[in-house]
């Protein structure tokens, strides 16, 4: 017991080491800068994570818990990354974090937040999203979503102030569908989940299978409320019996509720994709090409776990802030917005080529990894999808498609 | 028994005057040695973890090799290929430069945003300078006074004056700044910044920028176009600049920064090496894992060599 207490104590200790450690690089760096930089004309970038916890569904596995600071940890680093640039050049950021509870106010928490820090990353559902940007306190603010992959939010009920660094289920669903036209994958059988994301992924899927004149040749409703874990080897061939032939299975499962146990367990042996499977992401611990098994690392050393998603997309939108704090040397909300929707601006992502944002509708245009869980497939565009303007736009809501008015005004 | 040993000696000692390029296989754990006349691999030799920078010291006696996973650098006897010992160097070595006294190394941490300068001689760390993060490319001027650490992250040179081992200037490139090389006597300083997709061309004196260059494959989206390694030619009136997954190289003229020629080479070409009299340019091309040879002279890839898997950093051995 006393053993078991110790070993705790120790992994305790590490982490907070570690912790420590990052800041302690930025707060070294800090004052290096200060002793040797001639340029310290001081500006100051507060900057607020507010968090809005949802009620989580129950799924049938516990294999894989939502880390309690999902997204913040993510936030955290990119404060570190724009401290140690930030005390080269002067430059100081500040970061306060809040989680808004189940019955609690988020609204007030957002006002509260833009009285001190006019910009703002919020990690919620898109109506709230859209609240938060609706206030007229926000409307001097950059908001950035880190957490809805919403069509909505990048078409019909685009806000001018909201940023989204998370990319739309538009843009992972058309990575997967350009992977699965390239190896002439061209029949489609789909399983969808019940709850609002499950739903909201499956039709951008049908959409974007439209798009690339994929064929989506049966669907079913995933129904059953047995226990996976002992029964999917005897219900998943049945459910998935009378689908007529099919080249790849697609799952929709974004809640993470049954989809791990549909691979293999299929009528017939074909490859599953989408929430499961074969995985268009916007980020994942088996990323490592293009220095990302540095940034892997420098998380892990902050956080004690492997990046997510929703902390690739909060550390992208601190990183955002900080390239654009550095290079146009302001902490002025609309010259910054000027800047990241002008040419200049580019963020190094460790996906191999500059992010900048889509002019028409405020989204950090990115690739996208198809990943399993061990490796990264291939990476979206793939080649030989083409766009006059960059292939990036081949992913999600180009241009002409989009009805977001509110950046052209 | 004997037969054994001769085979041994064999393949262990280089035949004198046999000019060689060396390659570190960064996810082999291994260097290839490629003679210069044959254009073949003639040795291949285990090292440590993820090796990347690798260099030779003043009289060729040594190898110093960047083993990033290792978090250590290795000196290898290169007539052996035994690794003699190892040099204290900070956590995640990635690149470094030897200082012009033949015994101080730069070294860039790349996990840990510090530069950490190593006594090869007395086999200590003698200072360790706070850097940006992510710190990569690694140069010192012609005179010693002046060692340059680029760090990707935070997109900066980062000037340090070798005597007190002090930065003195923090200047800012474009994204992803990878590898900087002294110029002209020193007085210009030239970094290529991969994401930027550019080479910033400072005077030394002011560490102010005086030139700028950009990069445009045909057929290949700017985005693509990654600036990475590069090296001049002896008169430094041209450059060789490595384009990574644009698979080319570029030949700039270096006195008027524009661009003269694209060649075309292997996947994802990072970092370069000449021969001796410079009529040869090989360069390391991580995806394909081979180095594709140039010919100087003519502008044109001459020969493909098959290497280890993602080679890296590359070495003139004369």
């Amino acid at each position: 017991m006393a053993a078991v207490a110790r070993a705790d104590n120790v992994t305790a200790l590490e982490g907070l080491t570690s912790k420590m450690h990052v800041l302690r690089c930025a707060i070294a760096a800090a004052v290096a800068a200060l002793i040797s930089s001639p340029l310290a004309a001081e500006i100051a970038v507060p900057m607020a994570y507010i968090k809005q916890e949802v009620e989580a569904p129950p799924v049938l596995s516990n294999l894989d818990p939502i880390p309690e600071t999902l997204g913040a940890d993510g936030a955290q680093l990119g404060l570190a990354d724009n401290l140690t640039t930030g005390g080269f050049l002067g430059h100081k950021y500040e970061l306060s974090t809040t989680t808004v509870p189940l019955d609690g106010d988020f609204l007030r928490a957002v006002r509260a937040a833009l009285e001190t820090a006019p910009f703002v990353i919020l990690d919620a559902p898109t109506e709230a999203l859209l609240s938060a940007a609706d206030l007229p306190e926000a409307q001097g603010a950059l908001l950035f979503n880190v957490s809805s992959g919403d069509r909505t939010l990048r078409d019909a009920e685009c806000r001018a102030n909201l940023f989204h660094t998370v990319p739309s289920d538009a843009m992972r669903a058309d990575a997967l569908m350009q992977a699965l036209l390239r190896k002439r994958f061209s029949n489609l059988a789909m399983i969808t989940g019940p709850y609002p994301p499950d739903l909201s992924f499956a039709e951008a899927l049908r959409r974007s299978a439209t798009k690339f004149g994929l064929n989506i040749v049966g669907e079913k409703e995933w129904v059953f409320d047995a226990d996976m874990r002992r029964n999917a080897s005897q219900e998943v061939p049945l459910f998935t019996q009378d689908f007529p032939d099919y080249d790849v299975l697609l799952v929709a499962d974004e809640t993470d509720d049954f989809g791990r146990y549909i691979a293999y367990n299929t009528w017939l042996s074909r490859p599953v994709a989408g929430s499961e499977g074969l995985i268009p992401a916007t980020w994942s611990r088996v990323v490592e090409q293009w220095g990302a098994a540095q940034l892997q690392s420098r998380f892990n050393e902050l956080a004690d776990r492997d990046m997510r998603s929703r902390d690739y997309a909060a550390w992208a939108a601190v990183r955002v802030l900080g390239e654009a704090v550095t290079r146009a040397n302001t902490s002025d909300p609309a010259a910054l917005r000027e800047f990241i929707l002008s040419d200049e601006f580019e963020l190094a992502g460790f996906k191999g080529r500059p992010l900048s944002f889509r002019t028409w509708n405020g989204q950090l245009r990115q690739p996208i990894p198809l990943v399993t869980a061990r490796a990264v497939v291939t990476q979206a565009p793939i080649e030989g999808f083409l766009h006059q303007r960059t292939e990036l736009d081949t992913l999600g809501l180009d241009e002409p498609e989009s009805q977001c008015n509110a950046f052209s005004e | 028994m004997r037969l054994m040993t001769a085979c041994l000696a064999l393949s262990l000692a280089a035949p004198v005057g046999a000019e060689e390029i060396w390659v570190s296989n960064e996810k082999d754990d291994t260097i290839s040695v490629i003679d210069v006349e044959t254009l073949e691999v003639v040795r291949t030799l285990p090292v440590g973890e993820r090796p990347r920078g690798i260099t030779f010291s003043k009289d060729f006696s040594r190898l110093y090799i960047c083993a990033s996973d290792s978090d250590t650098v290795q000196v290898m006897d290169p007539e052996t290929g035994e690794i003699l010992h190892e040099l204290p160097s900070g956590e995640d070595p990635e690149q470094f430069v030897l200082h012009p006294n033949d015994r101080h190394l730069y070294i860039a941490n790349e996990d840990d945003a510090v530069t950490t300068v190593v006594d090869t001689e007395s086999r200590s760390v003698i200072a360790q300078i706070n850097v940006g993060i992510e710190p990569e490319g690694m140069a010192v001027s012609p005179d010693g006074k002046i060692a340059i650490t680029t760090s990707e992250t935070t997109n900066m040179a980062h000037w340090i004056d070798t005597e007190t081992q002090k930065l003195f200037a923090n200047t800012l490139v474009d994204s992803r700044p990878r590898h900087a090389e002294f110029v002209k006597d020193g007085t210009e300083l030239w970094v290529s910044s991969e994401i930027g997709g550019t080479i910033t061309i400072f005077d030394v004196e002011t560490q102010t920028e005086k030139g700028k260059i950009d990069f445009e494959v045909q057929g290949v989206h700017p985005d693509r176009v990654q600036p990475v390694g590069f090296e001049f030619t002896g008169d430094e009136k041209t450059a060789f600049v490595a384009l990574g997954p644009s698979n080319h190289v570029a030949v700039v003229n270096a006195d008027t920064f524009e661009v003269e020629d694209y060649i075309l080479v292997g996947r994802r070409v990072w970092h370069m090496a000449f021969n001796g009299d410079k009529s040869l340019l090989f360069t390391t091309n991580g995806v394909s894992g081979d180095v594709t040879v140039i010919d100087v002279a003519d502008r044109e890839a001459v020969k493909t060599i098959k290497v280890g898997r993602f080679p890296w950093g590359a070495a003139l051995r004369p």
